[in-house]
């Protein structure tokens, strides 16, 4: 183990606002964002690359947080399930996860939103299988998955053209 | 879980970060995607003292198909190779590419990572295999070019000199008439593939089998070619007993181990299934049918 660890600045824009932090190469991305920002909106499940429900978006791209390094992160923007809601307004996926009761004790549903928030930006009607496919990186140990497809399958039916 | 402290160095290009990994000798590793070398760390199974972060490096992500070659960069993560046009114009890289985990880890994951990590049931191993692949890499010694068979040595060991990085992939444009499919089958989508069987074969007139090459993963420490399983279809005319010959051949060179995932014999049987259901989506392939779909789910 090297005796001295130097901290490294990293620069990061967490859902559009910018932040300059110091951090241990160590320190995971979720960690970054569950304590140095105090976002707990994303959960950290297993821990283990398995569950999905630390996902978040870099770059617009659905990554697992507890799956790398926050100075991976140097430079990048990411979305959390914070970035979702504009003004006091549930994103329309997080009111179709409400209506179609796509949660139960809500501890998957940041990844979930995440994730199939991520699908629908790339694939605004993404077919059962699509969904399914998104999702397939994400457990959820409540709802048996059927509500939540649901909840984004009443999404994608409801954009626009 | 933290994994041990490190020390964390960046470099600009390649030559910088093979001069870094060369100066800081064996207890540096690189770190590309981060998709098995991290959940490694967190578990403190590797406790290196430096990571040097080349997955930034400029001009490892493409795929082109140039020259009778198609060259994949080593930084080219699994989704992006899924979407690239090099998939659509050979399924199996597609099958492969677009099965591997879930669409997160295929956000980072690389393809140069994870022939790096030499796991014995990882699918871009299997898949190479069958593609009858060549890795590129770069190192102090300068750059050489190896043979997928001989680069993975062993189960997570590799011919990789220290200071030496995979640069890219490469391997042969697939002919026209020719076609191929791979299958995992895994348990749920994060988890490893339990076995999986890559076919890549050429069909003449009258539905004989021109050319193939069949590689089995989770079958031993590294992939494994099914020689004799090619030789049972080489030749002759693609019917069921010609099918059925060759899968028995695989069940008979796979040696998978009992685990968690299953026992030998389960594995066995597994690998037989796969290799029909592969083998008949790769001919249909080679008559240009568009089929979708590859890992399989428990």
């Amino acid at each position: 183990m090297p005796d001295a660890i130097n901290k490294v600045t990293i620069d990061v824009t967490v859902n559009g606002r910018k932040f300059r932090r110091q951090v241990e190469p160590r320190m995971l991305l979720v960690e970054f964002i569950r304590e140095e920002l105090g976002l707990t909106g994303t959960h950290i499940g297993c821990d283990t690359s398995y569950c999905g429900a630390c996902t978040v978006q870099l770059d617009g791209a659905p990554v697992k947080s507890c799956t790398m390094f926050a100075v991976q992160a140097d430079g990048c923007e990411v979305l959390t399930v914070e970035g979702l809601e504009k003004d006091g307004q549930l994103h329309p996926l997080q009111k179709s996860f409400s209506e179609h009761h796509g949660l139960q004790c809500g501890f998957c549903t940041p990844g979930m939103l995440m994730a199939s928030h991520a699908l629908l930006t790339d694939n605004p009607h993404p077919d059962r299988h699509a969904i399914k496919k998104a999702i397939a990186g994400n457990v959820c140990r409540c709802t048996g998955y059927q509500n939540i497809i649901k909840a984004v399958e009443a999404v994608a039916a409801g954009a626009k053209e | 879980m933290y994994p041990a402290p490190f020390r964390y160095h960046r470099p600009a290009n390649l030559k910088e970060a093979i001069l870094m990994l060369s100066t800081l000798g064996e207890t540096a590793k690189p770190l590309a995607g981060g998709q098995t070398l991290i959940p490694i760390l967190k578990l403190r199974m590797d406790e290196p003292t430096d990571l040097v972060d080349i997955g930034r490096l400029p001009d490892l992500r493409f795929a082109k198909n140039e020259g009778g070659w198609v060259e994949i960069g080593a930084l080219s993560p699994h989704g992006w190779v899924a979407r690239s046009d090099i998939a659509k114009a050979i399924p199996i890289v597609k099958d492969c590419a677009g099965g591997i985990a879930d669409v997160q880890v295929r956000s980072r994951g690389t393809i140069g990572g994870s022939v790096s990590a030499a796991d014995p049931n990882c699918d871009w191993p299997a898949l190479l295999n069958t593609l009858d692949a060549e890795i590129r890499c770069a190192g102090p010694e300068g750059d050489r070019t190896i043979a997928i068979g001989d680069f993975i040595t062993e189960a997570y060991t590799t011919a990789l000199q220290p200071g030496e990085l995979v640069t890219s992939i490469r391997f042969r444009t697939p002919p026209p008439g020719s076609g191929g499919a791979y299958i995992a089958y895994k348990k749920a989508a994060a988890a490893f593939p339990v076995v999986s069987v890559g076919v890549q074969m050429t069909v003449a007139a009258g539905n004989v089998c021109q050319d193939v090459r069949i590689a089995l993963g989770g079958s031993g420490p590294k992939p494994r070619r099914a020689v004799q399983a090619e030789a049972e279809l080489r030749g002759k005319t693609l019917n069921s007993q010609a099918w059925q010959h060759a899968a028995d051949a695989v069940a008979a060179v796979a040696e998978p181990t009992d685990d968690v995932r299953g026992s030998s014999e389960f594995k066995r049987q597994l690998l037989r299934g796969l290799l029909l259901k592969a083998g008949d989506t790769a001919t249909r392939r080679c008559a240009n049918a568009t089929i979708e779909g590859s890992h399989v789910y428990a």
